[in-house]
C-alpha cells in the first residue's frame, strides 16, 4: 500500500498526539511533585531508568504488562463492535478459576485429590496439561463476557453494567470456591485450591525472568489486529459498530457477531487468569484479583482500542508500575503517587482524543475528505 | 489553491517547528534526567556512605502488601522498621502496598539491584511461597526474613522467619475480657477463618474459659481484612445480640473499637495500642513489638552474623516472655484486682508452669483436639495446623 | 449497659438498623448520578469522588476541631466534601464533553484519579479520630438499647429523604427540570428550546458530585464514621447499577438505596445468629439481585422506562 500524503499525516498524527499527551501528563506530574517538594528532573530519571533503563529492569516492565496486554483487549475488542465492557477483573477471576479446574483435573483427575492422586498424578505429558488449562481459561473466562453481550443482544441489558456487576461475582464466586468446595487443606494461612505440580507450570522465556505470557499476550494483540482490521469478520464487526441498523439493513448477524466478539474479548482476559494460575501462583488464590482487569481498561482506552497499539501502552503502563516503586523507595512518596500518575496520564491521553482530525497541522489543506480507513478508526460507541 | 497552499505551507512548517523544538526540548530534559539517574541512583548509597564513613550501611527492604499506615498489620511492621531506621550504618528502604504476585519478586530484585538491599523483610504471609524462595534462589548472598513462621529445614539458607506469636497475649487478653463481662457473652470479629485468627480466637477464648468457664463467645468472619461498613456492621450486631465485649482480629481494629465505644460495650484491640480511641471501653489488647526483633537482626549483622554462617537462628520465635508482644495500655474498665491476676497469670505464663493449649481442648463440635496432658507451647509446630474453634465458641471455619 | 440478647429478633432489627446507618451513601450517589444521568451523561468516576469526599470531610472535621469546634467543624467537612466532589466534577463535565471522548472512561479516568488524591492526601488522617456529625436519636421511646441505637438517625440521611422527593418534583414540575430532561432525552429538542446543552450538562454534573462527595461524607463522618481507603465498598461504582435499578426516578433511587445499605447488614446479622454458610455468596446477593432485575425488565423491544434517550451516546 503506497503512502499518499494524507495516510502519512494520519500516521503521524496517530503517532504524535499520544506522545505529546504522555509527556504533557509527565510535565503535569513534575509539577505535582514539585509541590510535594521533589525535584521532578531526578524523579523522571528515577522513572526512565527504573522503567525502560536496562535489560533487567525492563524484564520487570515486560512482566508487568503481559497480563495487561490480555486484560486490554476484554475491552478493546468489544469496543470496535460499539460495546464498552468493564468486566475484565471478572473474567480474568473465571479463566484462572477454569485454569485452575481443567489444570487440577489433568493433573489429578480430581479437583480435591487425596494424598494417593497427589502421589500419582495421571502423568499426561506437560504440553497437553497446559493446553488443557489454557482452553480452561479461555472457556470460562469467554463463556463469562459472552454472556454479557447476549444479555446486551437479546435482552438489551447494558453491557457496562452488566459486566461490572459480574466482577463482583466473579470474584466472591472465587473465595467462595478457594475457602470451601475447592479449599486445599493444607492452606491453613491463605486458602487457596489445591497447586498445580510445578512440572505442569509455565517456565520462563529462557534466559529471562518473562513468562511465555508476555508471547501469549503478543500473539493475542497480533491476532486480534489481523482480525479486526484486515478479514471480513474484523470488517463486519466494524460495520456494526458503526451503525447497527445499516449492519441489520446490510443482512450482519449482528446478535453472532456480538456473541463471538464477547467471547473472543472475554476468552483473552480469561487466557490472563490462566497465565496468573500456571505461570505466577500455581493455584488460585485471592492473589487472582491483582486490578489487572482494571489496568487493562485503562489500557484499552489509552490505545484507542487498537490491539498492536494495546501492546504498546500495556508496556508503558507495566513501566510505569513498575518505577513506582522507585518513587516510593527513593523519594520516599507514598503508594498513591502512581495512582495519581496513571489518572494524570489517562485523564491528557483522553482530552487528547478530541484533537484528532481539529490540529490544521496533520490536515490535508482542504483537498480531499479525508479517506474513510482514517475515519473508522474515531471512537465507537 | 496554490496561493492557499502557499498561504498554509509557512504557517504548518512553523508549528511543526515548535513542535518539533518542543519534543527536542522534551526529550532532551529526559535525557538530562537520565544522565542524571547514575547520581539518584547511587545517591541513597551515596548519601549514606560519607555519614557511614568506611563502611557501606546494611541496606535492608520491607515490603507491606497494603499501606504503611493502616493501623494495623503493616503500620506494626512498619513501627518496627522505624525504630531501626535511625540506628548508623543502617539504611531501610520501604515499599508499600505490593501484592503477592510477581510484583513482589520485582520489587525484592529492585531493591536488590538499584537500591543493593543485602537484606529484605518481606512482611506478609503470602510473599513467603513461592515468591520469597524463588527470589532467595537468585540472591543466595542476600538474607531474607519474612515474616510468619513458614520456614523448615531443607528451604533455602538464606531464608528465615521471624514471627511474634499472639496467644499468651490474648490468652491474658481473654481473662481480662471475661473478669469484665457482665453478660456473659463475648463478640469476636474476624476477618477469615484462618490458622493466625483461629489461634487468636481460641487462645482469647481459652483464656475467657480459664476463668469463667460458662462464658459464651460469637464470632463473624467478615471475609476479608479491611472492609470498614461489614466490620462496623459485625460489631453492631454482635452488641445488639447482648456481647458486651468485642474482641477483633481484621487488618484495622478501628471501626470496632470506635463502634464498640459508641455502643457502650468493652473491646478489646490487637496490632497495637487503641486505647486512645475508646478511652471508656477499651480493655486492652495484644500489640506487636517487631521493633525488638528488628533490633535484634541489626545486632546481629552489624556483627557480621549471618543466616547463611548460622549466626542468624533461621527462627525467631516468640511471645510474652521475649517481649515480642506485650499488652496495650489498660483502660478504666480494668480494676486493680484484674490487674493482679494478669501480672500474676503473666509471670506463670513466662516461668511456663501455665500453658495456653493444655489438653484437653475440644473443639465447639465436642470433638477432642488436645488430649488431656498435652501441653504445646506456643511454637509447637501443631499450633500451626488448627483448623478449628475451640469449645464456647458459635461460629464456623468453612 | 449490656441487654438482653434478642435472638431471631436481632436478625430484622439489624438489617433494619444496617439500612438506616448503611444506606446514606448510596443514597448520595445514587441521586447525584440520577441527576447526572438525567442529563444524558454517565458519570463512572463517583467511586473516585466519594472518595475524595470522604477523605476531604474527615480532614477538615479533624483540622478545625480546635479551630471552630467539633460540633461545627464536620459540618465545614461535609461543605467541604461537597465542593471537592464539584472539582471532580468539573473535570468529568468538561472532558467527557470534549468531542469523541467517551464518558464511560473518562469514569475510569476519575476514579483512579480521585481515589489516588483522596489516598494521596489521606495518609495523614487514618490514624486520628475527627469530630463526627451529631446523630438525632429517635428511639429514646424503647427501652431496648438495640432499638435505641437503631433509631440514632443521621442528619444527613434525613437530608437525603428529603432531597429524593425535591428531586423529583424538580424533574417534574420546574422549567429547569424540563431543560435537564429535555437535554438528556433528546438534545436537538433542547437545543430547539434555546437550551445550551454544554451548560445543562456541566451542571448537572457537578450538581451530582456534589452530593456525591457529600455521600463520602456520610461514610467518614457518621457510619462507619472513619477514614481509611478502603472505606467505600464500591458504593461509588454501584451507584451506575443503583441509578439503572431505580429507573432514573429519584424516588425509586431512595428504595434501590435502603435495598443495598440493608444488603450489607445481612451476611453479619445471620452470622451474629450462627448461620454462616455462604458468606461471600450472601455478600454478593445484592450484585446477583440487581443483574437478574435487570435482565428481567430490560428488554431489546423497547428501552426501558425512564431511561433518558441520550444516554450513552456520544457528542
Amino acid at each position: 500500500m503506497a503512502l499518499n500524503r494524507s495516510n502519512w499525516r494520519a500516521t503521524a498524527e496517530a503517532i504524535a498526539i499520544p506522545i505529546v499527551a504522555i509527556l504533557f501528563a509527565l510535565i503535569l506530574f513534575g509539577i505535582f511533585c514539585a509541590f510535594c517538594g521533589k525535584n521532578p528532573l531526578s524523579i523522571y530519571g528515577a522513572i526512565y531508568s527504573t522503567a525502560f533503563g536496562n535489560w533487567r529492569t525492563f524484564q520487570g516492565t515486560l512482566l508487568r504488562a503481559a497480563p495487561l496486554m490480555l486484560t486490554a483487549l476484554c475491552t478493546a475488542l468489544p469496543a470496535r463492535l460499539g460495546l464498552m465492557i468493564i468486566g475484565n477483573e471478572g473474567a480474568l477471576v473465571m479463566g484462572g478459576i477454569g485454569a485452575t479446574i481443567a489444570g487440577l483435573m489433568l493433573s489429578y483427575g480430581s479437583l480435591l485429590p487425596n494424598v494417593d492422586q497427589v502421589k500419582n498424578t495421571l502423568g499426561l505429558p506437560s504440553l497437553t496439561v497446559q493446553i488443557g488449562m489454557a482452553l480452561g481459561g479461555i472457556l470460562f473466562g469467554g463463556l463469562w463476557i459472552a454472556a454479557v453481550g447476549a444479555l446486551r443482544h437479546y435482552r438489551a441489558v447494558n453491557e457496562t453494567i452488566s459486566s461490572l456487576l459480574m466482577n463482583y461475582i466473579a470474584i466472591a464466586l472465587l473465595n467462595h470456591l478457594v475457602e470451601g468446595p475447592m479449599k486445599d487443606p493444607a492452606s491453613l494461612n491463605k486458602p487457596s485450591s489445591f497447586p498445580i505440580p510445578d512440572a505442569y507450570q509455565l517456565s520462563n522465556i529462557s534466559g529471562t525472568r518473562i513468562h511465555y505470557g508476555l508471547l501469549y499476550g503478543l500473539i493475542a494483540c497480533i491476532i486480534s489486529y489481523f482480525l479486526i482490521q484486515h478479514t471480513t469478520f474484523g470488517f463486519a464487526a466494524r460495520t456494526a459498530g458503526g451503525n447497527v441498523k445499516a449492519a441489520r439493513i446490510a443482512g450482519l448477524p449482528v446478535g453472532k457477531l456480538t456473541v463471538i466478539i464477547c467471547f473472543l474479548a472475554g476468552s483473552c482476559a480469561g487466557l490472563a487468569g490462566m497465565v496468573e494460575v500456571a505461570a505466577v501462583q500455581g493455584q488460585a488464590n485471592g492473589s487472582l484479583v491483582a486490578g489487572y482487569g482494571y489496568a487493562g481498561i485503562l489500557v484499552a482506552f489509552v490505545a484507542r482500542y487498537n490491539p498492536l497499539a494495546a501492546a504498546i501502552v500495556a508496556v508503558l503502563l507495566g513501566g510505569i508500575i513498575n518505577s513506582g516503586g522507585a518513587l516510593q523507595r527513593t523519594f520516599n512518596m507514598p503508594d498513591a503517587t502512581v495512582l495519581v500518575f496513571q489518572g494524570l496520564v489517562f485523564i491528557v491521553v483522553l482530552y487528547s482524543e478530541s484533537l484528532y482530525g481539529r490540529l490544521k497541522i496533520f490536515k490535508e489543506a482542504e483537498v480531499k475528505a479525508p479517506p474513510p480507513s482514517a475515519a473508522s478508526t474515531a471512537v465507537p460507541v | 489553491m496554490s496561493t492557499k497552499r502557499s498561504l498554509y505551507l509557512p504557517r504548518r512548517q512553523v508549528i511543526r517547528g515548535i513542535l518539533a523544538t518542543a519534543a527536542f526540548g522534551a526529550t532532551s530534559k529526559l535525557w538530562t534526567g537520565c544522565s542524571s539517574t547514575p547520581e539518584g541512583a547511587s545517591g541513597p548509597g551515596g548519601d549514606a556512605s560519607p555519614t557511614a564513613e568506611g563502611g557501606k550501611p546494611i541496606v535492608i527492604g520491607f515490603i507491606y502488601n497494603a499501606p504503611k499506615d493502616d493501623y494495623g498489620w503493616n503500620q506494626a511492621q512498619a513501627t518496627g522498621a522505624a525504630a531501626i531506621a535511625s540506628i548508623a550504618g543502617i539504611k531501610i528502604v520501604e515499599q508499600e502496598s505490593v501484592p503477592e504476585t510477581k510484583e513482589v519478586q520485582e520489587v525484592m530484585r529492585n531493591m536488590i539491584e538499584q537500591d543493593s538491599a543485602t537484606v529484605i523483610i518481606p512482611t506478609s504471609f503470602g510473599y513467603f511461597d513461592p515468591h520469597v524462595l524463588q527470589v532467595a534462589k537468585d540472591y543466595p548472598e542476600v538474607q531474607f526474613f519474612h515474616s510468619g513462621t513458614l520456614w523448615k529445614e531443607g528451604l533455602p539458607k538464606n531464608v528465615g522467619s521471624y514471627f511474634a506469636l499472639v496467644d499468651e497475649g490474648q490468652y491474658l487478653a481473654g481473662r481480662i475480657a471475661a473478669q469484665a463481662s457482665k453478660s456473659g457473652k463475648i463478640g469476636f470479629v474476624g476477618a477469615k477463618p484462618i490458622n493466625p485468627v483461629l489461634r487468636n480466637i481460641n487462645s482469647f477464648m481459652l483464656g475467657v474459659r480459664s476463668v469463667k468457664p460458662n462464658v459464651k463467645m460469637q464470632v463473624i468472619f467478615t471475609g476479608d481484612w479491611s472492609l470498614p461498613v461489614k466490620e462496623a456492621e459485625a460489631t453492631n450486631s454482635l452488641v445488639d445480640q447482648g456481647a458486651d465485649v468485642i474482641a477483633v482480629h481484621v487488618d484495622s481494629p478501628k471501626v470496632v473499637i470506635e463502634t464498640a465505644e459508641k455502643r457502650g460495650v468493652l473491646s478489646s484491640g490487637f496490632h497495637s495500642d487503641q486505647s486512645a480511641l475508646a478511652p471508656k471501653g477499651y480493655l486492652t489488647g495484644t500489640m506487636y513489638n517487631w521493633g525488638t526483633i528488628h533490633k535484634k537482626y541489626v545486632e546481629l549483622l552489624k556483627s557480621g552474623k549471618t543466616l547463611m554462617n548460622g549466626g542468624i537462628p533461621h527462627q525467631v520465635i516468640g511471645g510474652i516472655a521475649e517481649d515480642y508482644i506485650s499488652l496495650a495500655t489498660f483502660g478504666p474498665a480494668v480494676t486493680d484486682a484484674i490487674k493482679k491476676d494478669v501480672e500474676a497469670t503473666k509471670a506463670k505464663i513466662v516461668d511456663g508452669s501455665t500453658v495456653v493449649y493444655t489438653g484437653p481442648i475440644k473443639d465447639n463440635g465436642g470433638a477432642v483436639k488436645i488430649p488431656g496432658g498435652k501441653k504445646y507451647p506456643v511454637t509447637a509446630q501443631e499450633l500451626t495446623q488448627i483448623d478449628w474453634l475451640a469449645e464456647g465458641v458459635s461460629g464456623k471455619t468453612s | 449497659m449490656a441487654a438482653e440478647a434478642l435472638g431471631w429478633w436481632g436478625v430484622p432489627l439489624g438489617i433494619m438498623a444496617g439500612t438506616l446507618r448503611g444506606s446514606a451513601p448510596f443514597l448520595f450517589v445514587s441521586l447525584g448520578e440520577c441527576l447526572t444521568e438525567k442529563s444524558g451523561k454517565i458519570n463512572l468516576g463517583l467511586e473516585g469522588t466519594l472518595l475524595t469526599g470522604a477523605m476531604s470531610a474527615y480532614a477538615v472535621s479533624y483540622q478545625l476541631k480546635d479551630v471552630v469546634g467539633p460540633g461545627l467543624s464536620p459540618w465545614i467537612g461535609v461543605l467541604v466534601a461537597g465542593i471537592a466532589g464539584m472539582a471532580l466534577g468539573f473535570i468529568h463535565a468538561w472532558l467527557s464533553q470534549q468531542p469523541k471522548v467517551n464518558d464511560i472512561a473518562v469514569g475510569i479516568a476519575m476514579i483512579i484519579f480521585g481515589s489516588g488524591i483522596a489516598f494521596f492526601f489521606g495518609k495523614p488522617f487514618i490514624k486520628p479520630q475527627a469530630p463526627q456529625l451529631l446523630t438525632f436519636d429517635l428511639g429514646n421511646w424503647s427501652s431496648l438499647p438495640q432499638v435505641q441505637s437503631a433509631l440514632k438517625i443521621s442528619p444527613l440521611f434525613l437530608l437525603g429523604l428529603i432531597i429524593a422527593p425535591a428531586m423529583a418534583w424538580f424533574f417534574k414540575s420546574t422549567r429547569w427540570g424540563l431543560f435537564i430532561r429535555a437535554v438528556g432525552d433528546s438534545p436537538d429538542a433542547a437545543l430547539a428550546m434555546g437550551v445550551s446543552i454544554k451548560k445543562v450538562r456541566m451542571l448537572c454534573i457537578i450538581a451530582g458530585s456534589f452530593l456525591a462527595g457529600i455521600g463520602g461524607a456520610c461514610l467518614s463522618l457518621y457510619y462507619p464514621g472513619l477514614w481509611s481507603e478502603t472505606i467505600s465498598s464500591g458504593q461509588g461504582l454501584m451507584a451506575v447499577a443503583l441509578v439503572i435499578f431505580a429507573r432514573w426516578n429519584p424516588i425509586q433511587c431512595l428504595w434501590a438505596s435502603l435495598f443495598f445499605g440493608g444488603a450489607q447488614a445481612i451476611g453479619p446479622a445471620l452470622q451474629s445468629v450462627g448461620i454462616d454458610q455462604g458468606r461471600y455468596l450472601f455478600n454478593a446477593a445484592p450484585y446477583v439481585l440487581t443483574l437478574l432485575i435487570m435482565i428481567i425488565t430490560c428488554s431489546p423491544k423497547k428501552t426501558l422506562s425512564g431511561a433518558p434517550g441520550a444516554l450513552g451516546t456520544i457528542n
